[in-house]
Protein backbone atom coordinates (compact mmCIF):
# COMPACT_ATOMS: atom_id res chain seq x y z
CA UNK A 1 0.00 0.00 0.00
CA UNK A 2 0.90 3.61 -0.77
CA UNK A 3 2.11 5.86 1.69
CA UNK A 4 -1.00 8.29 2.17
CA UNK A 5 0.21 11.25 2.08
CA UNK A 6 -1.01 14.46 4.21
CA UNK A 7 -2.00 16.70 0.95
CA UNK A 8 -3.20 13.47 -0.87
CA UNK A 9 -6.91 14.68 -0.09
CA UNK A 10 -8.56 12.97 -3.19
CA UNK A 11 -10.88 9.57 -1.26
CA UNK A 12 -12.65 8.98 -4.67
CA UNK A 13 -10.65 7.86 -7.98
CA UNK A 14 -9.84 11.63 -9.59
CA UNK A 15 -12.41 11.68 -12.86
CA UNK A 16 -13.07 14.94 -14.39
CA UNK A 17 -16.73 15.17 -16.52
CA UNK A 18 -17.60 11.67 -15.91
CA UNK A 19 -19.32 9.96 -18.59
CA UNK A 20 -23.13 10.85 -19.01
CA UNK A 21 -25.25 7.96 -19.85
CA UNK A 22 -26.74 9.24 -22.81
CA UNK A 23 -26.11 11.41 -25.36
CA UNK A 24 -28.63 14.36 -26.56
CA UNK A 25 -28.08 14.68 -30.39
CA UNK A 26 -29.97 16.85 -32.76
CA UNK A 27 -29.77 16.01 -36.12
CA UNK A 28 -30.67 18.18 -39.69
CA UNK A 29 -33.48 16.62 -40.98
CA UNK A 30 -35.19 18.04 -44.62
CA UNK A 31 -33.56 20.01 -47.09
CA UNK A 32 -32.14 23.87 -47.28
CA UNK A 33 -35.55 24.75 -45.01
CA UNK A 34 -35.29 21.59 -43.02
CA UNK A 35 -34.96 21.64 -39.34
CA UNK A 36 -33.21 20.44 -36.34
CA UNK A 37 -34.76 16.82 -34.70
CA UNK A 38 -33.80 15.85 -30.89
CA UNK A 39 -32.59 11.96 -30.58
CA UNK A 40 -31.28 10.25 -27.19
CA UNK A 41 -28.55 7.72 -28.01
CA UNK A 42 -26.72 6.06 -25.78
CA UNK A 43 -23.25 6.70 -25.01
CA UNK A 44 -20.58 4.63 -25.45
CA UNK A 45 -16.54 4.39 -24.85
CA UNK A 46 -14.71 5.03 -28.02
CA UNK A 47 -17.55 5.99 -29.98
CA UNK A 48 -16.90 8.43 -32.80
CA UNK A 49 -19.82 10.73 -33.96
CA UNK A 50 -20.35 8.12 -37.17
CA UNK A 51 -21.20 6.13 -34.95
CA UNK A 52 -23.96 7.60 -33.23
CA UNK A 53 -25.17 9.01 -36.68
CA UNK A 54 -25.00 5.22 -37.52
CA UNK A 55 -27.26 4.55 -34.24
CA UNK A 56 -29.91 6.89 -34.97
CA UNK A 57 -30.72 5.64 -38.48
CA UNK A 58 -30.24 2.07 -37.67
CA UNK A 59 -32.32 2.03 -34.19
CA UNK A 60 -34.32 4.99 -33.82
CA UNK A 61 -35.05 6.55 -37.48
CA UNK A 62 -34.69 4.69 -40.92
CA UNK A 63 -35.63 7.95 -42.59
CA UNK A 64 -31.93 9.62 -41.77
CA UNK A 65 -29.84 10.24 -44.72
CA UNK A 66 -26.22 10.38 -44.54
CA UNK A 67 -23.20 9.34 -46.51
CA UNK A 68 -20.01 7.01 -45.04
CA UNK A 69 -17.92 4.54 -46.77
CA UNK A 70 -14.71 3.08 -45.37
CA UNK A 71 -15.10 4.50 -41.16
CA UNK A 72 -11.34 4.89 -41.13
CA UNK A 73 -10.58 8.46 -42.81
CA UNK A 74 -9.59 7.88 -46.18
CA UNK A 75 -12.55 8.37 -48.38
CA UNK A 76 -14.02 11.14 -47.01
CA UNK A 77 -17.07 11.15 -47.38
CA UNK A 78 -18.75 11.33 -44.11
CA UNK A 79 -17.59 14.84 -43.89
CA UNK A 80 -20.48 16.79 -41.80
CA UNK A 81 -20.92 20.49 -39.12
CA UNK A 82 -20.28 18.99 -35.64
CA UNK A 83 -21.37 21.52 -33.40
CA UNK A 84 -20.87 23.96 -35.79
CA UNK A 85 -17.55 22.55 -37.09
CA UNK A 86 -16.89 20.96 -40.62
CA UNK A 87 -14.99 17.21 -39.59
CA UNK A 88 -14.57 14.01 -40.60
CA UNK A 89 -17.51 12.12 -38.44
CA UNK A 90 -15.57 8.64 -38.50
CA UNK A 91 -12.33 10.50 -36.93
CA UNK A 92 -14.25 12.22 -34.90
CA UNK A 93 -14.87 10.73 -31.27
CA UNK A 94 -17.50 12.00 -29.45
CA UNK A 95 -15.48 12.82 -26.21
CA UNK A 96 -13.73 15.33 -28.41
CA UNK A 97 -16.63 17.45 -29.33
CA UNK A 98 -19.82 16.94 -27.08
CA UNK A 99 -19.78 19.90 -24.60
CA UNK A 100 -21.98 18.48 -22.01
CA UNK A 101 -23.10 15.22 -24.06
CA UNK A 102 -24.93 17.75 -26.38
CA UNK A 103 -24.36 16.90 -30.02
CA UNK A 104 -25.79 19.01 -33.19
CA UNK A 105 -24.99 17.19 -36.16
CA UNK A 106 -25.76 19.35 -39.67
CA UNK A 107 -24.75 18.75 -43.20
CA UNK A 108 -21.97 20.57 -45.08
CA UNK A 109 -21.84 24.49 -45.25
CA UNK A 110 -21.49 25.97 -48.48
CA UNK A 111 -23.21 23.15 -50.44
CA UNK A 112 -26.60 22.67 -51.20
CA UNK A 113 -28.39 20.20 -49.20
CA UNK A 114 -30.16 17.11 -50.71
CA UNK A 115 -31.68 15.31 -47.80
CA UNK A 116 -30.77 15.67 -43.93
CA UNK A 117 -26.81 14.98 -43.67
CA UNK A 118 -26.20 14.25 -47.37
CA UNK A 119 -25.07 17.68 -49.91
CA UNK A 120 -24.84 17.96 -53.53
CA UNK A 121 -20.83 17.96 -54.18
CA UNK A 122 -21.44 18.84 -58.02
CA UNK A 123 -20.16 22.42 -57.12
CA UNK A 124 -17.08 21.42 -55.40
CA UNK A 125 -16.31 18.73 -58.04
CA UNK A 126 -17.05 20.98 -60.54
CA UNK A 127 -14.22 23.81 -59.41
CA UNK A 128 -11.63 20.80 -58.97
CA UNK A 129 -12.31 20.44 -62.95
CA UNK A 130 -12.15 24.38 -63.35
CA UNK A 131 -9.44 25.18 -61.65
CA UNK A 132 -7.60 22.87 -63.57
CA UNK A 133 -6.99 20.17 -61.57
CA UNK A 134 -6.85 16.98 -64.11
CA UNK A 135 -3.10 15.87 -64.80
CA UNK A 136 -2.30 16.74 -68.08
CA UNK A 137 0.49 14.08 -69.15
CA UNK A 138 3.24 15.02 -70.83
CA UNK A 139 5.01 11.67 -71.47
CA UNK A 140 3.62 7.98 -72.75
CA UNK A 141 3.81 4.84 -70.91
CA UNK A 142 5.84 3.82 -72.98
CA UNK A 143 8.36 6.09 -71.64
CA UNK A 144 11.14 6.19 -68.86
CA UNK A 145 10.45 7.36 -65.46
CA UNK A 146 10.39 11.28 -64.74
CA UNK A 147 12.82 11.86 -62.79
CA UNK A 148 12.54 14.38 -59.87
CA UNK A 149 14.78 14.92 -56.91
CA UNK A 150 13.45 14.75 -53.53
CA UNK A 151 15.61 17.69 -52.82
CA UNK A 152 13.70 19.37 -55.61
CA UNK A 153 11.76 23.02 -53.70
CA UNK A 154 8.77 21.91 -56.52
CA UNK A 155 8.37 18.64 -55.30
CA UNK A 156 8.14 20.05 -51.75
CA UNK A 157 5.67 22.43 -52.60
CA UNK A 158 3.63 19.44 -54.42
CA UNK A 159 3.84 16.91 -51.75
CA UNK A 160 2.55 19.06 -49.10
CA UNK A 161 -0.66 19.39 -50.60
CA UNK A 162 -0.96 15.85 -52.51
CA UNK A 163 -2.36 14.25 -49.86
CA UNK A 164 -5.95 15.74 -50.35
CA UNK A 165 -8.83 13.55 -50.45
CA UNK A 166 -11.36 15.74 -51.53
CA UNK A 167 -13.83 15.52 -48.34
CA UNK A 168 -15.00 19.22 -48.97
CA UNK A 169 -14.14 20.28 -45.00
CA UNK A 170 -12.07 23.07 -46.15
CA UNK A 171 -14.91 24.65 -48.60
CA UNK A 172 -17.65 24.39 -46.08
CA UNK A 173 -15.58 25.99 -43.40
CA UNK A 174 -14.37 28.88 -46.00
CA UNK A 175 -16.13 32.67 -45.34
CA UNK A 176 -14.89 33.28 -49.32
CA UNK A 177 -16.99 30.09 -50.31
CA UNK A 178 -20.29 31.59 -48.06
CA UNK A 179 -19.54 35.57 -49.67
CA UNK A 180 -19.08 34.61 -53.45
CA UNK A 181 -20.34 31.55 -54.80
CA UNK A 182 -18.19 31.48 -57.39
CA UNK A 183 -14.98 31.27 -55.62
CA UNK A 184 -13.19 28.13 -57.04
CA UNK A 185 -12.25 27.34 -53.39
CA UNK A 186 -9.35 25.69 -51.13
CA UNK A 187 -9.29 22.42 -52.56
CA UNK A 188 -9.88 23.06 -55.83
CA UNK A 189 -7.00 25.74 -55.68
CA UNK A 190 -4.52 23.53 -53.61
CA UNK A 191 -4.61 20.63 -56.15
CA UNK A 192 -4.00 23.48 -58.96
CA UNK A 193 -1.27 24.46 -56.81
CA UNK A 194 0.17 20.62 -56.68
CA UNK A 195 0.07 20.25 -60.39
CA UNK A 196 1.59 23.91 -61.04
CA UNK A 197 4.32 22.07 -59.13
CA UNK A 198 4.05 18.85 -60.98
CA UNK A 199 7.48 18.79 -63.19
CA UNK A 200 5.77 15.88 -65.42
CA UNK A 201 2.33 17.71 -65.87
CA UNK A 202 1.91 19.77 -69.25
CA UNK A 203 -0.64 22.21 -68.93
CA UNK A 204 1.73 25.09 -67.95
CA UNK A 205 0.68 29.03 -67.79
CA UNK A 206 -2.96 28.30 -68.78
CA UNK A 207 -3.91 26.29 -65.41
CA UNK A 208 -2.53 29.72 -63.42
CA UNK A 209 -5.18 31.76 -66.08
CA UNK A 210 -7.81 29.48 -64.83
CA UNK A 211 -7.11 29.89 -61.27
CA UNK A 212 -6.43 33.74 -61.66
CA UNK A 213 -8.98 36.26 -61.67
CA UNK A 214 -11.93 36.92 -59.02
CA UNK A 215 -13.43 33.71 -58.43
CA UNK A 216 -10.06 32.43 -58.93
CA UNK A 217 -6.81 32.39 -56.21
CA UNK A 218 -7.00 35.97 -55.76
CA UNK A 219 -10.37 36.16 -53.77
CA UNK A 220 -8.75 34.29 -50.50
CA UNK A 221 -8.33 36.63 -48.06
CA UNK A 222 -5.91 34.20 -46.12
CA UNK A 223 -8.16 33.65 -43.21
CA UNK A 224 -6.78 30.21 -42.76
CA UNK A 225 -10.60 28.67 -42.10
CA UNK A 226 -9.39 25.51 -44.60
CA UNK A 227 -6.31 24.79 -42.90
CA UNK A 228 -7.34 25.02 -39.43
CA UNK A 229 -10.20 22.19 -39.93
CA UNK A 230 -8.18 20.50 -42.60
CA UNK A 231 -8.34 16.59 -41.68
CA UNK A 232 -5.33 15.80 -43.29
CA UNK A 233 -3.37 18.44 -41.77
CA UNK A 234 -2.87 20.30 -45.35
CA UNK A 235 -2.53 24.15 -45.71
CA UNK A 236 -4.70 25.28 -48.60
CA UNK A 237 -3.96 28.93 -47.66
CA UNK A 238 0.09 28.23 -48.24
CA UNK A 239 -0.91 26.86 -51.22
CA UNK A 240 -3.04 29.61 -52.40
CA UNK A 241 -0.24 32.14 -51.95
CA UNK A 242 1.87 30.54 -53.54
CA UNK A 243 -0.84 30.75 -56.91
CA UNK A 244 -0.64 34.26 -55.96
CA UNK A 245 2.64 34.86 -56.44
CA UNK A 246 3.00 32.15 -59.60
CA UNK A 247 -0.17 34.58 -60.98
CA UNK A 248 1.37 37.54 -60.40
CA UNK A 249 4.63 36.90 -61.77
CA UNK A 250 2.97 35.14 -64.90
CA UNK A 251 0.94 38.91 -65.11
CA UNK A 252 3.56 40.86 -64.82
CA UNK A 253 5.34 38.84 -68.03
CA UNK A 254 2.18 39.39 -69.68
CA UNK A 255 2.01 34.91 -69.45
CA UNK A 256 -1.81 34.92 -68.17
CA UNK B 1 -13.49 41.98 -67.64
CA UNK B 2 -11.06 39.15 -67.91
CA UNK B 3 -8.78 37.58 -65.66
CA UNK B 4 -5.68 39.53 -66.68
CA UNK B 5 -7.45 42.56 -65.56
CA UNK B 6 -8.81 41.45 -62.92
CA UNK B 7 -5.27 40.18 -61.52
CA UNK B 8 -3.82 43.57 -62.85
CA UNK B 9 -6.00 45.11 -60.67
CA UNK B 10 -5.57 42.82 -57.75
CA UNK B 11 -1.71 43.90 -58.18
CA UNK B 12 -2.08 47.80 -58.21
CA UNK B 13 -3.31 47.59 -54.96
CA UNK B 14 -0.77 44.99 -53.15
CA UNK B 15 1.09 47.84 -55.08
CA UNK B 16 -0.99 50.78 -53.79
CA UNK B 17 -0.86 49.09 -50.22
CA UNK B 18 2.87 49.49 -50.30
CA UNK B 19 2.87 53.20 -51.37
CA UNK B 20 0.45 53.66 -48.93
CA UNK B 21 2.21 52.39 -45.98
CA UNK B 22 4.82 54.57 -46.31
CA UNK B 23 3.14 57.35 -47.09
CA UNK B 24 0.80 56.99 -44.17
CA UNK B 25 4.30 56.87 -41.76
CA UNK B 26 5.83 59.67 -43.15
CA UNK B 27 2.47 61.59 -43.08
CA UNK B 28 1.90 60.15 -39.00
CA UNK B 29 5.60 60.96 -38.05
CA UNK B 30 5.35 64.20 -39.42
CA UNK B 31 2.12 65.63 -37.84
CA UNK B 32 3.72 64.12 -34.53
CA UNK B 33 6.91 66.22 -34.71
CA UNK B 34 5.27 69.06 -36.16
CA UNK B 35 3.52 69.28 -33.40
CA UNK B 36 5.88 68.83 -30.63
CA UNK B 37 6.17 72.71 -30.49
CA UNK B 38 2.83 73.23 -29.71
CA UNK B 39 2.09 74.14 -33.33
CA UNK B 40 -1.84 74.03 -34.33
CA UNK B 41 -2.88 72.23 -37.58
CA UNK B 42 -3.62 75.89 -39.06
CA UNK B 43 -0.01 76.88 -37.72
CA UNK B 44 1.62 74.15 -39.44
CA UNK B 45 -0.21 74.62 -42.93
CA UNK B 46 0.42 78.37 -42.86
CA UNK B 47 4.73 77.42 -42.46
CA UNK B 48 4.72 74.74 -45.00
CA UNK B 49 1.73 75.69 -47.43
CA UNK B 50 3.13 76.21 -50.96
CA UNK B 51 5.79 73.12 -50.53
CA UNK B 52 6.66 71.78 -53.83
CA UNK B 53 7.92 68.58 -52.13
CA UNK B 54 5.17 67.97 -49.81
CA UNK B 55 3.03 68.97 -52.30
CA UNK B 56 4.47 66.12 -54.82
CA UNK B 57 4.11 63.95 -51.69
CA UNK B 58 0.59 64.34 -51.24
CA UNK B 59 -0.29 63.89 -54.69
CA UNK B 60 1.45 60.40 -54.84
CA UNK B 61 -0.56 59.69 -51.11
CA UNK B 62 -4.10 60.77 -53.43
CA UNK B 63 -2.91 58.61 -56.34
CA UNK B 64 -2.24 55.43 -54.14
CA UNK B 65 -5.65 55.68 -52.48
CA UNK B 66 -7.61 56.56 -55.28
CA UNK B 67 -5.89 53.35 -56.96
CA UNK B 68 -6.43 51.40 -53.50
CA UNK B 69 -9.62 51.96 -51.88
CA UNK B 70 -11.96 51.83 -55.39
CA UNK B 71 -10.14 48.16 -56.01
CA UNK B 72 -10.89 46.91 -52.31
CA UNK B 73 -14.98 48.40 -52.57
CA UNK B 74 -15.06 46.51 -55.39
CA UNK B 75 -14.27 43.52 -53.57
CA UNK B 76 -16.12 44.09 -50.62
CA UNK B 77 -19.34 45.06 -53.02
CA UNK B 78 -18.66 41.60 -54.69
CA UNK B 79 -18.77 39.81 -51.72
CA UNK B 80 -21.64 41.35 -49.90
CA UNK B 81 -24.02 42.70 -52.20
CA UNK B 82 -26.19 40.82 -54.78
CA UNK B 83 -25.06 43.91 -57.19
CA UNK B 84 -24.32 42.97 -60.72
CA UNK B 85 -20.48 43.13 -61.88
CA UNK B 86 -21.19 45.86 -64.07
CA UNK B 87 -22.64 48.03 -61.91
CA UNK B 88 -19.97 47.39 -58.96
CA UNK B 89 -17.48 48.41 -61.72
CA UNK B 90 -19.26 51.26 -62.06
CA UNK B 91 -19.24 52.67 -58.45
CA UNK B 92 -15.41 51.81 -58.16
CA UNK B 93 -14.67 53.61 -61.16
CA UNK B 94 -16.87 56.44 -59.05
CA UNK B 95 -15.80 56.23 -55.73
CA UNK B 96 -11.89 56.56 -57.59
CA UNK B 97 -12.66 59.49 -59.51
CA UNK B 98 -14.17 61.17 -56.31
CA UNK B 99 -10.90 60.44 -54.52
CA UNK B 100 -8.71 61.21 -57.29
CA UNK B 101 -10.63 65.08 -57.41
CA UNK B 102 -11.36 65.83 -53.86
CA UNK B 103 -7.79 65.10 -53.27
CA UNK B 104 -6.22 66.35 -55.79
CA UNK B 105 -8.07 69.76 -55.13
CA UNK B 106 -6.68 69.39 -51.77
CA UNK B 107 -3.14 69.06 -53.07
CA UNK B 108 -3.21 72.10 -55.13
CA UNK B 109 -5.12 74.13 -52.85
CA UNK B 110 -1.70 73.71 -50.60
CA UNK B 111 -0.07 73.97 -53.84
CA UNK B 112 -1.55 77.30 -53.87
CA UNK B 113 -1.08 79.23 -50.40
CA UNK B 114 2.06 79.90 -51.50
CA UNK B 115 5.16 80.68 -48.94
CA UNK B 116 6.22 77.09 -48.14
Amino acid sequence: MHKEHPWNTFKEPFILNPMPKMLAVKIWRGGEDGRFQSYDVPRLENQTVLDVVTYVQRKLDPGLSYRFACRVGMCGSCAMTVNGTPRWTCRTHVSRVAEDGQLQIAPLRNLPVIKDLTVDMRDFFDKLAKAGGAFQATKTRTDDFAKIPPSDPRRHHADAGIECIGCAVCYAACDVVAWKPGYLGPAALNRAWTLVNDARDGMGDKRLSMVAGDDGCLACHSQQGCQEHCPMGLSPTAAIAGLKRAVSVAALKSKL
Amino acid sequence: MNEVVQTRLWLAQRISAVVLAVCVGIHLAGIIIAVQGGLSAAEIIGRVGGSGVLAAFYGVFVLACAVHAPIGLRAVLAEMTDIKPVSINGIASAFAAVILLMGMQAVLGFLGLGGG
